[in-house]
């Protein structure tokens, strides 16, 4: 019934950790980086699709908004990729006093980042219930803000984390690798949006 | 000792399975490493992708069953022309609940159930690759679920079908919480169904066992790829919909009203864009089903593998490019209705294919005839009917005659219960053995088939001639005098008929969970992976990681199986391979049971349900959820000198 | 041929025993609809040969009885082994489907283009506004002074190609007379268009096929189609403002209409009453059903709309009022002389 075993492989010295696409976990990233990604293309459609029945856009009398909170928003956020990057290659290192020096400036930079990004919302020049040109808009900034809130709170956990002496577990480095892959997202994802908020709203007045 | 160090740290005194640790000794000391505690809160905290893969399907068997017998409260309703029966609110209610309880509730959980199950057991792997994020998905399922149907007793069900156009389903002329309700249970059962996606994908790329390269691996996890796939792509657009549809109702945003720039259109637009692949996500598990049943029963291997393969992944890149098709009577570009016609008459030609191999199979086989090879032939007489009237209806001039009309109710169930239900009991026949050891009743099940097969088409054929007759969807009740009464009384016969034989199947599955025959690891003797495990299959799967060499490893193995050993057995251990090749690559330690999912599930639940009121909900509800899911993560046990394990 | 039109005729001769049927997409009574049928049959017969050939193949396979040794399984150590006839069988089957698909697309094509030769040149315009849960029509001719409005009905001249413009006042809906054309959704925001050319004098009926709330299923239309000589004295008729009353009963019921409630809602050209909101009523006794074909325009069941119309149409718009007796006999007889 049972069938009988025959031997193959001894697997007993494979590693247990690996980065990028040898980690499950990164698959797991991806997958969702993937459906974030898709949710914000489907934004960007409904977004022209609105616009398509417009003769203006902004729609009149309308103004564009404001780029001067958005644009600072958007350099710092660049900005915050240099330390990013830092840490991720010394995660790739098992460098934790590096990647524990560091982490702090991911915690503090989206303090600055939000502050800003309160200046953006006031700089729209239009209600989420004006008009369906402001509800895009709002909607386009309410997921980006939520999309950086979420990664800075996961990023405050593994900051405490690598902290504590759970931070010297082969295991943990994986995962701030992945956080750093997914703050790459983060303002990746902010580009395009920055350039529907910004830009196509006085092209096309 | 560094990180770096640990790294590569080997200790030596931790124990391995191998040719020095196998056989009964091994199997006991798996188990406890492997098993959960018992009680209440172990049961909450179960990990086991078995466990979870079973309740789901029983979960969703039993919203199944709830949405059957709405329709036979509307069946019985239109059974007759001008019948007061139903009130008219208590029948767009009905139709509400059984549309959105059948396709949210049923049909994607119970496909992914099966998913969940049968997948770490066919890949040759102990769990799937996120066991919590598992969790925690059939808990937000149950919890969507519970919502709506509670709603339904608290009488503030939704009632404008299971596709909530707006602006019927706006502020404006949906005052009060039904359409909140809704919109709110997608909200749950897509974050659900998107998170077992993840997991089934990380699974299937990262778990399968060594050897068992893509183009060797059974034609199910194809299917579960592939759907996964679709899933992601597919599911986010449902739940940015039904979010739009809760901002315009809660914060007054205007995404939908055409008053202030706003598009009623947008909504079909994003309702169908996930709309038409979820069709799908249902149809190719059951393909699936068919083409593991089929290979089993024609006691040979699936004719032309790569063609039913690469037929599975056209077909779910072609469903995306269909969603337009349902609204041919909308007033779009008539140029544009065409490539959307050559589309959806294109995705025929590899569901066709299929259809080609399967038929193959049988022709150089010899097709035994049990209750799943009945099942297989009842789906391709049925849903070869509902595949062309799909044709027919992929023509714009003839679908602005028959859309809306109860010809598409007829299509609609020929191809999701002869494409998805007949595969669903084949397959819950064939692999109840491997769940539960025990055999069902061969005669009950033939019974339970031939019934339900026959009233199936005595239910639904004749709602092909009353939508040609003119019966439009969605109607309460119809005039006298139309013509409509003896399709009508057809039908709502035909549906009791089927109504009986679902509760035959039930009684067999209940009767035979406790006086079924006794069945051993492989009764069929098929030849896929998981016919090695146990029947029931042990918590661990496998004593030892198997290597496959062939697309039917227990038919080419002799009576013997290959097998990697050198795993921790002291602590759940599970073997990562490539994506292409499937050489062993990592070993990854299992995650133990845990309570976090299921008490994120509560935060996320209370605040989903209460930002039907106040969307402020979502900003306080915020913090519990914070803190669950932190808990959650946050490593448990010290970290040890050796190797790592997770908690 | 002959085993393929049996085949049809008897597939074909169960649906078209309703051709009876007064709202059946199978009538073909106009251009549009008779396209349908000619298209339909097509698909039918292409789909219903396909279909046995389907079946056909998999009862052979099932069925047939070889002997062990020749079957290519795991008993015999062949269950890989495929012959290669099968390869041919594969690329002529996929080559039948991609013909047929494109054949039918191709007949599908042309029907496209038949429709919208029908369509070109319209002669009569006519816009129908959708509401919940009733149609307002209104007849749009070259001269404003001449519009005629009616609500729940269309009369059309036979042989003029119509085009029909459609608008919604609140959520979608879908305009739909079966025998004579394919449906067209109406959506608030947006106008859309139908065709009709009709061919066939007849009564028809037609229902609203997107599901727009409660009454959803009470919001039919009741469709004439007459020689453009009754058309003609019907369009006359129509531009009549409303008959004056000549019983005292019926003028108590005029003064009741154009002074309390009803007036508010309704409209009767000629009289005070001159209300938008709800269907227009000058020549309200001239239709064939009352709410959008709830009920056969009846003395009876005009009573009991008008006594108490949340009870034939729950959650309809017109509210249900307390009527004194005497009240609603007069309003009755008033009403049925609005022909």
């Amino acid at each position: 019934m049972t069938p009988r075993h025959v031997f193959a492989d001894d697997l007993s010295e494979l590693p247990t950790n690996a980065f990028s696409y040898r980690s499950l976990t990164w698959w797991g990233v991806i997958g969702f980086m993937v459906i974030e990604g898709t949710a914000f293309a489907l934004v960007f459609a409904t977004y022209f699709f609105l616009m398509s029945h417009e003769q203006h856009w902004a729609p009149q009398p309308l103004r564009p908004p404001n780029p001067l909170a958005g644009t600072l928003f958007t350099i710092i956020l660049l900005a915050s990729e240099i330390p990013n990057t830092m840490i991720k290659k010394a995660a790739e290192k098992y460098d934790l006093p590096t990647v524990r020096s560091l982490l702090p400036w991911m915690v503090g930079i989206p303090l600055l980042l939000f502050v800003l990004r309160g200046f953006e919302f006031n700089s729209l020049n239009v209600n989420w219930y004006d008009n369906a040109y402001g509800s895009v808009l709002w909607a386009l900034l309410v997921l980006h803000t939520t999309h950086i809130g979420t990664d800075w709170v996961d990023t405050v956990v593994l900051w405490r984390l690598m902290g504590t002496p759970h931070g010297e577990a082969p295991r943990r480095f994986s995962d701030v690798d992945e956080n750093s892959l997914y703050w790459r997202f983060v303002w990746l994802s902010w580009l395009p949006i920055y350039l529907l908020i910004y830009l196509l709203p006085r092209l096309f007045r | 000792m560094t990180p770096a160090e640990k790294a590569r740290a080997r200790p030596a005194n931790v124990p391995r399975d191998g040719p020095d640790l196998t056989g009964p000794e091994l199997e006991a000391r798996l188990h406890k490493t492997w098993s959960r505690p018992r009680g209440l809160i172990g049961w909450l905290s179960s990990v086991d992708h078995k466990e979870i893969g079973i309740r789901y399907i029983v979960t969703a068997l039993v919203f199944f069953a709830m949405a059957g017998l709405l329709a036979l409260h509307m069946r019985l309703q239109l059974a007759t022309p001008d019948s007061n029966l139903m009130t008219p609110e208590l029948y767009n209610e009905s139709f509400t609940m059984h549309g959105s309880t059948m396709m949210f509730l049923f049909a994607v959980p119970v496909m992914q159930g099966m998913q969940i199950y049968l997948t770490p057991l066919m890949a040759g792997t102990r769990n799937m690759a996120f066991p919590r994020l598992t969790a925690f998905s059939y808990w937000m399922y149950l919890s969507g679920g519970l919502m709506l149907w509670i709603s339904h007793v608290l009488n503030v069900s939704p009632d404008n079908g299971w596709f909530s156009y707006v602006p019927l389903a706006g502020p404006q002329y949906s005052p009060g919480k039904r359409a909140d309700v809704w919109a709110q249970m997608i909200t749950f059962t897509e974050v659900a169904a998107l998170a077992v996606a993840v997991t089934l994908t990380a699974t299937i790329l990262k778990q399968r066992a060594p050897g068992m390269t893509l183009a060797r691996m059974p034609i199910f996890l194809w299917s579960t790829l592939v759907t996964s796939l679709m899933v992601i792509f597919s599911m986010p657009s449902v739940a940015l919909a039904s979010s739009m549809l809760i901002s315009d109702r809660s914060v007054g945003t205007q995404f939908f009203n055409p008053a202030e720039n706003g598009d009623a259109l947008l909504w079909q637009h994003l309702f169908w864009f996930f709309g038409h692949p979820e069709v799908y996500i249902i149809f190719l598990p059951g393909t699936a089903f068919v083409s593991e049943i089929v290979v089993t029963f024609c006691r040979r291997s699936i004719h032309g593998y790569s063609v039913v393969a690469l037929s599975l992944v056209a077909t779910g890149i072609l469903a995306f490019g269909l969603w337009v098709h349902h609204m041919f009577a909308t007033g779009l570009p008539r140029v544009g209705y065409s490539f959307f016609t050559a589309a959806s008459m294109s995705v025929a030609i590899p569901t066709g294919l299929q259809i080609f191999c399967w038929i193959a199979t049988m022709w150089e086989g010899r097709p035994r005839l049990t209750v799943p090879m009945l099942y297989v032939i009842g789906f391709i007489f049925t849903f070869v009917i509902g595949g062309l009237s799909g044709v027919i209806i992929a023509s714009v001039p003839l679908d602005l005659q028959l859309t809306d009309t109860y010809f598409i109710v007829a299509h609609l169930h020929y191809v999701l219960i002869g494409g998805s239900v007949f595969p669903l009991l084949g397959a819950i026949t064939y692999w109840f053995p491997k769940v539960t050891g025990r055999m069902m009743s061969e005669r009950m099940g033939k019974v339970a088939f031939w019934t339900i097969f026959l009233g199936f088409q005595l239910a639904f054929f004749p709602m092909h001639i009353s939508g040609l007759m003119g019966m439009p969807r969605r109607v309460f009740t119809y005039p006298a005098g139309m013509g409509l009464e003896l399709w009508n009384m057809l039908s709502t016969i035909g549906a009791f008929v089927v109504g009986a034989a679902v509760l035959l199947f039930v009684v067999n599955l209940l009767a035979s969970l406790f006086r079924g025959a006794p069945a051993g690891p492989n009764p069929w003797d098929a030849p896929s992976l998981e016919w090695a495990a146990a029947s029931p299959p042990r918590p661990y799967n496998f004593a030892h990681i198997p290597v496959v060499e062939s697309r039917t490893p227990l038919w080419d193995g002799a009576d013997s199986l290959r097998v990697v050993h050198g795993l921790r057995v002291d602590e759940p251990e599970l073997l990562l391979t490539t994506v292409i090749s499937a050489t062993p690559d990592l070993r990854e330690p299992g995650v133990a049971p845990s309570l976090w999912p299921f008490v994120s599930t509560v935060a996320v639940a209370v605040a989903f349900v209460c930002s039907i009121f106040s969307p402020w909900a979502l900003v306080f509800g915020a913090v519990p959820i914070g803190i669950a899911l932190t808990a959650w993560f946050w490593p448990k046990k010290p970290p040890p000198e050796g190797e790592p394990v997770i908690v | 041929m002959k085993p393929v039109r049996l085949t049809v005729s008897v597939m074909a001769a169960i649906p078209v025993s309703g051709c009876a049927g007064i709202q059946t997409a199978l009538g073909g009574q106009a251009v549009q609809s008779s396209d349908f049928v000619s298209l339909f049959t097509i698909f039918m017969v292409v789909c219903t040969l396909m279909y046995f050939v389907i079946v056909g193949a998999l009862m052979w396979a099932v069925l047939r009885r070889r002997r062990e040794s020749e079957a290519c399984t795991v008993e015999t150590g062949k269950h890989e082994v495929s012959t290669p006839q099968s390869r041919v069988a594969l690329i002529a089957w996929t080559s039948v489907i991609a013909v047929g698909l494109s054949a039918l697309a191709v007949a599908s094509f042309f029907t496209d283009r038949s429709l919208a030769a029908a369509a070109r040149n319209p002669k009569l315009a006519i816009t129908v506004t959708a509401h919940q849960w009733w149609w307002d029509v209104q007849y749009t001719p070259v001269d404003p002074s001449h519009i005629i409005r009616t609500a729940n009905e269309l009369h059309l001249p036979v042989g003029v190609p119509t085009e029909i413009t459609l608008k919604s006042d609140d959520v979608i809906h879908s305009f739909w007379i079966p025998k004579l054309a394919g449906k067209q959704d109406v959506i608030p925001g947006r106008v859309t268009d139908a065709q009709i050319l009709p061919r066939q004098i007849g009564q028809y009926r037609g229902q609203c096929a997107e599901f727009c709330g409660a009454e959803h299923a009470n919001m039919a239309l009741d469709v004439t189609v007459e020689s453009m000589a009754d058309f003609k004295k019907w369009a006359a008729a129509q531009l009549q403002p409303a008959t004056a009353p000549t019983t005292p009963l019926a003028a108590a019921g005029f003064n009741y209409v154009t002074t309390r409630q009803c007036s508010v809602c309704h409209n009767i050209t000629g009289t005070p009453a001159n209300g938008q909101v709800g269907p227009d009523l000058t020549h309200f006794a001239s239709r064939k059903t009352i709410a959008a074909g709830t009920l056969p325009l009846t003395t009876g069941n005009l009573y009991g709309w008008i006594a108490d119309p949340q009870s034939q149409k729950p959650g309809s718009q017109m509210p249900t009022m307390q009527i004194a007796p005497q009240d609603l006999h007069a309003i009755v007889a008033y009403l049925e002389t609005l022909k």
